[in-house]
């Protein structure tokens, strides 16, 4: 009975509390950039796309929300199309951690309400921003062993030029 | 001065329907703040526009009886509930000029009778629903309504005999002195949770049980007629908070102030009240609550009785 009493006045007390909640949309919470909000789709330092289409974002999600189509112009691989099916996506960051390219990340941004379920699935353009996103410097092309127009074997940052293994030379 | 009654009448429907609607918000708000959180406060200021929100929202949902129900009967149970509420209300002195029917000699009888017919609402609602969670739900109302208004009428027993009379107007008058909630304390607990049991309000909403996710008696009910045992509930917690205020808060007496305004107040703080019970406690379990009405309460009112009457003699006698 005493307890009753106890727990009536204790919550009672509460009136003269502080309020816990957020004004959530006048007030933002801080989101850290590591934060796995909407996904997106960067671009190298030269303007470039950096997926390659390699299909291991795909692969390596658990709810296969991720289509793409593998295109090819000059040698670089490139998505035809990417489309994202957000209605599905679990937010794991899965992709992100299967991409060799930096291509796919996820971002703080988490306002992604949709009147009709058709439209949470983005396209290409949906997904394509105009910059590096987190990782500003990186650009798959010009590390890798790959032979591109402008750019030869053995001549990617931190390569050496290939072997002539018919010689004879140490 | 006298007011025409029928303009008594229509401003006292209008004002029950308005404290209702107004409680609903309350409560939310209350609810809010013990909680350490705003509580609804976007819609116009501080979130008053929310009662007309709902409402709107409540008239254009679709009101839909369900092909298996009784209909007449279905149709009736929420008309028959909130009409028991809102008769109760006649009986109540406002101010000693402002009231229905105050100087009545069974107000409080007729009180207690609309309350009996309040149960009606319950049962049949839940029985014309078809339905078994909604009979279970009715069955358990009525339960609870039978076990508790036993000791709901007992419990007033004290104030009629130190009144003498059954009249409102005189129970009011009769606490010129003393507040009856000093002599009476006992009366006055009983009396609130008889109450509360009666309004089907937290923690003795039984009735409703969510434990099954179903709404209890009213699962099947839409729209307006859901609205009207959601207003019925609310005019419901005015109702006590007006009786207890009668009974055993003096009514509208009190120094300074105009007798409407302390009306007002005793009732807006009893509103208040219920609502920190029902953000306080939890909910008894079934066997529990009714164990506490026969075996507990029951007693004491017929405790109270006793001792109310031999106190009553002694003094007659001396």
């Amino acid at each position: 009975m005493l307890g009753i009493i106890r727990t009536i006045w204790l919550t009672f007390l509460h009136l003269f509390h502080r309020n816990e909640t957020v004004q959530y949309p006048e007030v933002k919470p801080y989101l850290s950039p590591r934060y796995r909000g909407r996904i997106v789709l960067t671009r190298d330092p030269g303007g470039e796309e950096r997926c390659v289409a390699c299909n291991l974002c795909a692969a390596a999600c658990p709810v296969d929300c991720i289509s793409l189509q593998k295109g090819e112009k000059e040698g670089r691989w490139y998505p035809e199309f990417f489309q994202i099916n957000f209605s599905r996506c679990i937010f794991c960051g899965f992709c992100e951690e299967a991409c060799p390219t930096y291509a796919i990340q996820l971002t703080p941004d988490f306002e992604m309400s949709e009147y009709v379920r058709q439209n949470l699935v983005y396209e290409k353009e949906d997904l394509l921003i105009s910059g590096p996103g987190k990782v500003p410097d990186y650009s798959f092309y010009n590390v890798s062993g790959l032979k591109i127009p402008g750019k030869d074997k053995g001549e990617a940052e931190n390569e050496a030029k290939p072997i002539d293994i018919h010689a004879l030379m140490p | 001065m006298t007011i025409p009654p029928l303009l008594i009448i229509v401003v006292t429907v209008f004002g029950v329907l308005g404290v209702a609607a107004i409680s609903t918000i309350l409560e939310r708000r209350l609810l809010g703040f013990f909680q350490d959180r705003p509580g609804p406060n976007r819609v116009g200021p501080f979130g008053l526009f929310q009662v007309l929100a709902d409402a709107i929202k409540m008239l254009f949902k679709q009101d839909w009886i369900p092909p298996f129900a009784d209909k007449w009967v279905f149709l009736l149970a929420p008309i028959i509930g909130f009409l028991a509420v809102l008769l109760s209300f006649g009986v109540i002195p406002v101010t000693p000029s402002w009231s229905v029917a105050a100087n009545w000699n069974i107000g409080l009888l007729f009180v207690f009778g609309m309350a009996g017919l309040a149960v009606y609402s319950v049962v049949l609602a839940g029985w014309s629903s078809n339905n078994k969670f909604a009979l279970l739900g009715g069955m358990r109302a009525a339960a609870q309504m039978i076990s508790y208004e036993v000791f709901m009428g007992l419990s007033v027993m004290g104030v009629v005999m130190m009144t003498g009379s059954f009249s409102m107007a005189d129970i009011v008058a009769a606490q010129r002195h003393v507040w009856f909630i000093i002599p009476q304390f006992l009366g006055a607990v009983i009396f609130l949770l008889a109450g509360i049991a009666e309004t089907h309000r937290l923690p003795f909403d039984l009735p409703e049980g969510e434990n099954e996710l179903g709404a209890g008696f009213h699962t099947e009910y839409s729209g307006m007629k859901f609205g009207m045992f959601f207003l019925a509930e609310y005019a419901g917690v005015a109702l006590t908070s007006a009786l207890i205020a009668t009974l055993y808060l003096g009514g509208w007496s009190g120094p300074l102030l105009p007798p409407v305004m302390w009306f007002v107040l005793k009732v807006a703080f009893l509103i208040c009240f219920f609502i920190l019970l029902r953000a306080a406690l939890p909910r008894p379990r079934y066997d529990q609550l009714m164990a506490f009405g026969w075996k507990v309460l029951l007693p004491l009112s017929l405790l109270n009785i006793l001792v109310t009457g031999a106190v009553l003699l002694l003094r007659a006698g001396a």
